[in-house]
């Protein structure tokens, strides 16, 4: 390919740019949602939780954040219609980053709520359908994508139900709360700490372990698992002998020693979430790029390419990148104003919201971390746990699809129209 | 940048700690029912006067309080406990309140004389009508904590113990409510008749402030069934 050779340098330079300032906005963003509800509660201070999440985004992106990246990379274009036209893949992708970092400029100025996910998604499948043909685009993929963003944040809210609900009959209606959530909040802190192992052991490092040649049975998995998580365990019962009761504070609320023994297992729920959002919005960003320099480091649309890994390794580095210079502000905003979940809500929500993310990075599917939260409080919410919910926001939600898919969409076209008498 | 951010804009305005307060003011409100009966079988009219003034600004509070906490409870919100019977729950607060204000108010108005051996039974009567609206004040207040174990269990019973309570102080008032209306009836003849009137009145008033504290109750007790 005389194009790759001629500019192929400029091409890769470009993607990782507009790759990194997705990546950018993912954390000075979309991050600040993701811990916003361990700030709002006041189990982590800004501080705590940038550092916090700084650490389990970047290890979320790094070791199980492959499975979606491959998603956006060659799921949602069929790799066999793209054989025969290389160049159109690497306009279009560098086209989607783009448009849907535009886009989420543009609505973060106007403050419209709009989702990374969706923007990039978009944009991939209006500059494939438009710009080369309706049959390049895998439509049952981009149906089964569509159905995931419907079924995560219900998945979430049933989970965070269940939870609050345990919570409920386990702890807060028991003789003595206190000495119970001690008892009890460990056996949460080991599903947490194994739900991460075992996500990243079968999805994240399949691609690691293969490289330096080790292989792990299902069952081998488990019990590295079932250790990690007994070790989280551990940790987590020592932090908690360190709560003692505060009698000054029991006079005004008699659950306010509860809240601070819910708190310490905040600050775990906090780094799954953290890691789960890493491991499904990080491909947002590095997807397209991965596609772009892939092919055009092989001249050749490949099915069976492997990704490089300091691609996701960039995605990482972006993300912090956002943290630190615009999310310590987003995070202390959004902190500010839902000062109302309590830690023992905002625990149940996160676990269940981190859960159900983590489950569709396995599984390679791109959602929106927000409205998984939002679906996640809605059923702590059900379960006659928060005093108050908005409700409207559901049909902002909505709005924002509607809105999104069509922008991405529209802006990835015209660029990838700019790209494509660019440089032909 | 401006961020409509769809997590933070989730969450409304817990509805519960300002009607917690409302009831707060609400019963300083009425507490001050004693003193201004002390006062005004002693004859002190400007003592009684100022406690009226007093009771005047609370009873204003309460009412702007009433007025924001409705105007910040859109039907869209989504909660735990009904929005209708939250908003009763308020008014009948509110009324307690305005009903205290009535009772100083006409007594100080025609400067009310308690006939002679109803004096230790009136202070008895508005003594145990603002115990019933101390006691419905106790019930609101366990709302956050009610609210923290999600409406269910030991902190139910605990609640509806209080709630038992209530009704109880409240069957007492009656009681001497009954009492003082035979002892006024016993002596009528020798009053005036217009003043004998008003003392029905007044009686009938501080009893209602306890039929309303039930009342607040027996809201709390539907906000519980749901």
């Amino acid at each position: 390919m005389t194009l790759f050779a001629e500019y192929g340098q400029i091409l890769i330079i470009l993607a990782c740019v507009f790759g990194v300032f997705m990546a950018w906005g993912v954390g000075a963003n979309d991050v600040a949602n993701a811990m916003g509800t361990s700030v709002g509660s006041r189990a982590l201070s800004v501080k705590q939780a940038i550092f916090i999440a700084m650490i389990f985004e970047f290890a979320g992106a790094y070791l199980a954040g492959g499975e979606v990246t491959e998603t956006i990379r060659k799921g949602i274009i069929d790799p066999a219609v793209m054989a025969g036209q290389p160049e159109l893949l690497v306009f279009g992708m560098i086209s989607a980053l783009l448009a849907a970092g535009t886009w989420l400029l543009l609505a973060s100025i106007m403050g419209w709520p709009v989702s990374t996910t969706h923007s990039i998604v978009g944009a991939i499948v209006g500059f494939a359908s438009v710009g080369i043909s309706a049959s390049a685009v895998d439509w049952d993929k981009v149906g089964s994508i569509v159905a995931s963003w419907v079924v995560s944040p219900l998945l979430a809210g049933a989970l965070s139900y269940m939870l609050f609900r345990s919570v409920q009959r386990l702890i807060l209606t028991q003789d003595d709360p206190f000495m119970r959530a001690k008892k009890i909040i460990p056996f949460y802190m080991f599903a947490v700490g194994f739900l991460i192992a075992m996500v990243t052991m079968l999805k994240g490092l399949k691609h690691v372990f293969k490289d330096v040649g080790i292989h792990l049975s299902f069952g081998q998995c488990t019990l590295i698992a079932l250790v990690i998580g007994l070790a989280v365990m551990a940790l987590g019962t020592v932090l908690l002998s360190r709560v003692k009761p505060d009698l000054e504070a029991e006079r005004v609320n008699r659950f306010a020693n509860v809240e601070r023994v819910f708190a310490i297992l905040m600050v775990f729920t906090a780094c799954a979430m953290a890691f789960a959002h890493g491991s499904n919005d990080v491909a947002n960003a590095v997807g397209p790029l991965a596609a772009v320099v892939n092919v055009v480091k092989s001249g050749a649309v490949e099915a069976k390419s492997t990704m490089p890994h300091w691609i996701l390794l960039l995605g990482g580095v972006g993300i912090v990148l956002g943290l630190a210079t615009y999310g310590f502000k987003v995070m202390g905003t959004v902190g500010k104003k839902i000062t109302e979940l309590t830690p023992s809500r905002g625990f149940a929500a996160e676990l269940g919201a981190a859960a159900t993310v983590v489950l569709a990075s396995g599984t390679g599917l791109p959602i929106s971390t927000t409205h998984t939260l939002v679906g996640a409080v809605l059923g702590v919410g059900l379960a006659r746990g928060i005093a108050a919910l908005n409700l409207r926001i559901i049909g902002t939600i909505f709005m924002s699809w509607l809105v999104t898919l069509p922008a991405g969409a529209g802006l990835a076209i015209l660029f990838f129209y700019f790209f494509k008498g660019l440089f032909s | 940048m401006v961020f409509n951010n769809p997590l933070s804009s989730l969450f409304g305005k817990s509805p519960i700690s300002p009607l917690q307060s409302h009831m707060t003011v609400v019963v300083s409100c009425t507490e001050l029912l004693c003193d201004f009966v002390t006062a005004a079988i002693a004859a002190d009219w400007q003592q009684a006067s100022n406690v009226f003034d007093r009771m005047s600004e609370l009873e204003h509070e309460a009412d702007a309080m009433k007025r924001k906490l409705r105007l910040h409870l859109p039907k869209s919100l989504f909660m735990p406990i009904d929005r209708t019977d939250l908003l009763n729950m308020l008014s009948q607060q509110d009324r307690i309140a305005n009903r205290s204000k009535d009772i100083a108010g006409l007594m100080l108005g025609r400067k009310m004389v308690i006939p002679q051996g109803l004096e230790q039974p009136m202070i008895e009567f508005v003594s145990a009508s603002v115990e019933a609206c101390r006691q419905a004040h106790k019930a609101i207040n366990e709302l956050d904590e009610l609210l923290e174990v999600g409406f269910i269990g030991k902190e139910v019973d605990f609640v509806e113990n209080l709630i038992r309570e209530l009704d109880a102080l409240e069957d007492r008032t009656d009681q001497l409510e009954q009492e003082i209306r035979h002892s006024l009836f016993e002596q009528e003849k020798n009053l005036p008749p217009i003043d004998a009137m008003f003392l029905y009145q007044v009686i009938d008033i501080i009893g209602e402030v306890a039929d309303l504290s039930q009342s607040v109750g027996g809201k709390l007790q539907l906000l519980l069934a749901r």
